[in-house]
């Protein structure tokens, strides 16, 4: 055990490249860190695309999640931090532009589509941006999430804004339909112009303990995604532990996620602030080891600010500011943006707001 | 900050609680905090007053009555012409009470929570979602033990009128956990809060008259240790009830001693947290921040001594330092704070320099770059590594925001040092492996066992210390048995009940009798008989006064040897309850098998006849029957606290008690005093009756063939009186159980403020032995054992 330790510590100020051509070269048989969490490097910031590293099961293999205790930071996350007036208004604001604007029904038209994309790009009335001294900074929801029979639709109707399109796929939600699919899939969104792929992965790989399995199919889907962002929906309500959300968090960093993603919004039980802390948490270990900066988002089952809100808090807290912006976090949502809107009405007017007085997506 | 900066900024801003409502009360109060006594207001007769203020600001809150003996004897007068009705009221009556205070306290639970803030300087976040639901929670779960008493306390009644003293630091919380048992138990309650900290306590009284509680039932002395001392040393008052430091709780056991007050004291701690290399280090981390961090440190359970397994202490330091980085220091109304102002400048000081001490013994000190106020007592959250066990500050409490960290190698190791402490308040263990938790959660000398969490309460659950942090328990079952007595106890009589035989010494021998072979009655230690160190005996005689052996005077090496023996006799308390039910069976068949041997002792040495002499060697033998079959069945409980978790009420040995039993009560006397200890799996040094001495030694030939571990129990003949004394100051007992005079009585009580060891003594009064109540029962079982109380969440 100690080889390795000790030559972790001698590679405390090496470059992070250096460092990764040696984790990718380290020899499978290799004696092992003692401990189940991993060891701490003081890798350097790196802004890049995580490349992922080699499947190396023993920096995840002991890792050890306490539940009760999870929770108990879970339930506190919101208490101990309150965010009032001005600050509300700017941290809704940041939540907004934050969001995957999402709609992934089997009634979807181009209409509704086209519909929501221009809600992505207007999601809030140009009043109350106004009233609140934000008009100039021309916020827009992160992207627009849609199937990939909508791509194409999204794409031409955000052209020029700036906003991606992500396009769920691999099967999504259940994921069970051949591997050869699954990257055909991948290849044809991307053609058409999706800028985010959000996979799911294999559920029974993880219940399984095939983490081999699921390392390869990840990598493949990284490659299949090229110059797309790779989102892994880890479909965390159907993993059972959250010691699984763990370990399925890091094989899918390793094998090259963008980021990591909670839910499809179509399990049993989506996004919550548990695993959230889980998979952030992981995201935290894994930049400590390697510098990369990987993405969170969680899906499904948000739609207040308050929890909007929590998340924030959650991300502030467990991660830092530096996540704090889409680029390494997003909500998977479909109506949140609208309380957002109600919330920040209120803000301005000090009356409750109603639905009706902004304009639907 | 405009909308758009702190779009970019992302800082969280302020977030102030409204303190109008709190100053509104204090104004409507003209910010003169009084007395609250049968039910009135009362001004102190001294007409004197002090300052309370805002710790976070320095801000002057309200003045406040500097009460004295005088307003204490109002209270306590109050409290006793109060007793009566407030009995007679019945159970349900006093449930409908609580229970209406604890829908009163949820209903003004803002500005308690306001007021409670503003006054201590805690965190508002704290005093809204951990004190104040807690405190409304004791009294809806006592609301239910006053609804129950007469059936599951039965052969119980109240105390009369409880004397309660709290601390500064969860002031209406501790409040509750003394109010709400003592009321329930039907006893009515003078209590002083601490002088930093009276406002809730007087919104409590207020409170009280809005529900209609009747005069004196509750009765509320402000003021400083002029108050204390007075309703410390009040005659009337049957109960002292003390949560406090330890060097005052010392003077309280000293100056109760004797006086047949019962007293509880929850004292100070030196918590250790123990960390091994298979525990979820991000929750370690989280827990810390509750263990310490909590209330400013300002806890006496808080988890102070980091031990870590050395594999990971590293990077469980590196951890911590990043999450320290992110705690916020502010007002205490401040709803986005972790921390807010200690209580007084005397504390910041205390710390501050308690901590340099630290550092020139060589701790390294870490502490997060964060913005202290500029007004009120702060102390960043402070990390010492490279603390030794043989630093001040892995011994001393701190009392602040100070976590020492020390490392270990292995679970014997992690047990060890956390063990090393004259405290034994609380402990939290961190581990996956619930094998490895388990093994060590029961080792570890501490009243509160946290596994996987920490500073977990509830009011179902019984909070109190091992060793110098005190003795009692509040909450749970076990809680209400502070504030009862059985009825027996009322029944002890002031004269003998067993009578010793009257006889003027026979001196000469007579010679016409052949010389028996001589039986040389030694000590019992370590399973060994042995001589007695000083080389003296002294004459035992028969009922007629005639001298028929020589038995040995112990000494204080005696003692101290044979409490060595019975320390080191650590494999009884740890084996099944089954096989100390077995040994203690068998004790009672080789008993039995030398009855006749032991009926011509008894009557050789009482003067009874043989009858009475068989009926007490059978009552010794179901005695001894009685325990055995306690043995397994005194067993633990499982409280039901509202968490996911198990919350295991252990009972446990006390470990070593000493036992001088009662010198007119015989064999009975030292069967009964006996066996109730060893049962639980207590190993005793007993110093048996002078008189009856010779039974005694006869006994541990019965000993001797009944498997009984050596060292379990260890007997010294001698003056009781003498050996007492010698075991009231040995620090190495966990309890001493005295049969004795009044002033031997006193002389126990006061010398155990030493190390606050656990002591059962009878103020010179007598037990009628043979009677069921007197002679046996819960009584014995319950002062044999100490209550810990494991928190084990679950859930994968």
């Amino acid at each position: 055990m100690d080889v390795l330790l000790q030559w972790f510590c001698t590679l405390e100020r090496m470059p992070i490249i250096l460092l990764l051509i040696k984790i990718q070269h380290m020899d499978q048989n290799m004696a092992r860190p003692p401990q189940s969490n991993v060891q701490s490097i003081k890798a350097q910031d790196v802004s890049e695309r995580n490349p992922g590293m080699d499947f190396e099961p023993d920096l995840f293999g002991r890792i050890r999640i306490n539940r009760s205790a999870v929770e108990r930071r879970a339930a506190t996350l919101g208490r101990r931090r309150s965010i009032k007036r001005d600050y509300q208004a700017a941290w809704l604001l940041k939540a907004l532009t934050c969001i995957d604007l999402t709609t992934l029904a089997g009634d979807d038209t181009p209409g509704k589509v086209r519909r929501l994309c221009q809600k992505a790009k207007r999601p809030v009335r140009r009043d109350i941006l106004e009233g609140l001294g934000v008009d100039k900074l021309k916020l827009t929801t992160a992207a627009v999430c849609v199937y990939h029979n909508l791509i194409e639709t999204a794409v031409r109707e955000l052209a020029g804004s700036g906003i991606p399109v992500a396009a769920v796929s691999t099967g999504f939600p259940a994921g069970q339909i051949p591997l050869p699919l699954k990257l055909a899939q991948i290849r044809e969104s991307v053609a058409v112009g999706a800028a985010e792929i959000d996979i799911v992965i294999s559920r029974a790989l993880v219940l399984t303990g095939d983490w081999q399995g699921l390392y390869d199919e990840v990598k493949a889907y990284r490659e299949a995604c090229g110059d797309a962002h790779l989102k892994t929906i880890l479909a965390t309500g159907e993993l059972a532990t959250l010691g699984n959300v763990a370990k399925a968090s890091w094989v899918c960093m390793m094998a090259g996620a963008d980021f990591i993603k909670t839910s499809t919004g179509k399990e049993f039980i989506n996004a919550t602030l548990p695993y959230s802390l889980v998979m952030v948490r992981a995201i935290r270990d894994y930049q400590e080891l390697t510098g990369y900066k990987i993405g969170y988002k969680p899906a499904g089952g948000i739609s207040k600010s308050k929890q909007a809100i929590n998340y924030l808090i959650l991300i502030k807290e467990e991660l830092g500011n530096q996540w704090l912006t889409p680029t390494l976090f997003r909500f998977g949502a479909s109506s949140l943006l609208g309380d957002i809107e109600r919330q920040l009405e209120h803000h301005l007017t000090g009356s409750y707001s109603a639905q009706h007085r902004h304009p639907v997506s | 900050m405009s909308v758009k900066a702190i779009f970019e900024s992302m800082e969280y801003g302020p977030a102030p609680e409204s303190p109008d409502q709190a100053r509104q009360w204090l104004q409507a109060r003209e910010h003169t905090l009084l007395h609250f006594i049968g039910g009135q207001w009362m001004e102190p007769e001294s007409g004197e007053y002090f300052d309370t203020v805002n710790p976070a600001s320095g801000e002057k809150l309200a003045k406040v009555a500097d009460g004295n003996d005088v307003d204490v004897n109002r209270a306590v007068a109050a409290a006793a012409d109060a007793l009566e009705g407030w009995v007679a009221m019945g159970g349900h009556g006093r449930a409908r009470y609580l229970y209406a205070m604890a829908r009163h306290i949820q209903k003004n639970s803002r500005l308690f929570s306001v007021l409670e803030s503003m006054d201590n300087g805690k965190p508002i976040r704290e005093s809204r979602d951990i004190d104040i639901p807690l405190v409304a929670r004791h009294f809806y779960y006592h609301a239910g033990w006053a609804q129950v008493m007469h059936e599951q306390m039965a052969g119980y009644r109240p105390i009369g009128v409880i004397g309660q003293i709290i601390p500064w630091n969860f002031p209406l919380l501790m409040l509750a956990w003394k109010v709400a048992p003592a009321l329930a138990m039907a006893n009515t309650v003078v209590l002083k809060p601490a002088e930093f900290t009276s406002s809730t306590a007087v919104l409590f009284a207020q409170m009280c008259g809005e529900v209609g509680l009747p005069p004196g039932v509750f009765n509320l002395v402000l003021g400083d240790h002029k108050a204390g001392e007075a309703l410390t040393n009040h005659q009337e008052v049957g109960k002292l009830a003390f949560t406090g430091s330890t060097e005052v709780g010392r003077i309280l056991r000293k100056a109760t001693a004797g006086t047949g007050k019962k007293l509880t004291l929850e004292l100070g701690g030196k918590s250790p947290y123990i960390v091994f290399e298979d525990s979820d280090l991000d929750s370690v981390v989280e827990g810390l921040v509750d263990a310490i961090w909590f209330n400013q440190g300002e806890v006496c359970c808080a988890g102070s001594r980091l031990l870590v397994q050395e594999s990971i202490a590293d990077r469980l330091h590196e951890k911590l330092r990043k999450r320290m980085s992110k705690l916020v220091l502010g007002d205490s109304l401040d709803k986005g704070i972790d921390m807010g102002a200690l209580i007084d400048r005397t504390q910041l000081e205390r710390i501050n320099s308690l901590v340099d001490l630290g550092v020139e013994e060589g701790a390294e000190k870490w502490q997060p770059r964060c913005d202290l106020p500029v007004d009120g007592c702060y102390y960043p959250p402070t990390l010492l590594t490279d603390v030794q066990p043989s630093a001040t500050l892995a011994q001393e409490e701190i009392f602040g925001p100070v976590l020492v960290s020390m490392t270990f190698r292995t679970p014997s190791e992690a047990v060890a040092l956390a063990n090393n402490s004259r405290y034994g308040l609380a402990a939290s263990v961190w581990t996956e492996n619930i094998n490895l938790a388990l093994d060590v959660a029961p080792k570890l000398k501490a009243g509160s066992v946290w596994v996987n969490c920490t500073n977990m309460f509830d009011a179902a659950a019984g909070f109190g210390g091992y060793r110098e942090s005190g003795f009692g328990r509040e909450g749970g079952k076990e809680g209400l048995y502070e504030y009862v007595k059985p009825f027996w106890e009322s029944k002890l009589s002031k004269d003998p009940v067993q009578q010793l035989p009257r006889f003027v010494p026979v001196e000469e021998i007579d010679s016409r009798d052949a010389p028996v072979i001589d039986r040389t009655p030694k000590l019992y230690i370590g399973g060994k008989q042995v001589r007695p160190d000083g080389g003296y005996s002294q004459a035992a005689y028969d009922a007629t006064g005639k001298v028929i052996a020589e038995i040995p005077t112990g000494n204080r090496k005696d003692i101290r040897n044979a409490v060595e023996a019975a320390r080191a006799t650590t494999g009884w308390g740890g084996t099944t309850a089954h096989n100390r039910a077995q040994v203690i069976y068998y004790i009672a068949e080789n008993l039995s098998a030398r009855s006749d041997e032991f009926i011509r002792r008894i009557s050789q040495l009482s003067g009874k006849d043989e009858a009475a002499a068989r009926a007490e060697l059978d009552l010794c033998i179901s005695r001894i029957y009685t325990y055995a079959a306690m043995s397994d069945k005194y067993d633990s409980q499982v409280h039901a606290t509202p968490f996911r978790n198990v919350t295991l009420a252990m009972k446990e040995p006390l470990g070593v008690i000493g036992i001088v039993a009662p010198e007119e009560a015989g064999m009975l006397g030292f069967i009964s005093t006996v066996m109730p200890a060893i049962a639980m799996g207590n190993r005793v040094v007993i110093v048996p009756s002078r008189h009856y001495a010779l039974l005694a030694t006869d006994f541990y030939q019965v000993l001797d063939t009944s498997d009984l571990p050596g060292g379990v129990i260890n007997i010294i003949t001698g003056d009781p009186e003498v050996l007492a004394e010698v075991l009231a100051k040995h620090y190495d007992i966990e309890g001493l159980w005295y049969w004795g005079s009044r002033q031997g009585s006193r002389m126990v009580e006061e010398e155990a403020a030493a190390t606050m060891k656990r002591t059962w003594v009878n103020y010179g009064l007598y037990h009628d032995w043979e009677d069921e109540q007197q002679g046996q029962g819960e009584t014995f079982l319950r002062k044999a054992t100490e209550i810990k109380n494991i928190w084990i969440p679950y859930g994968e």
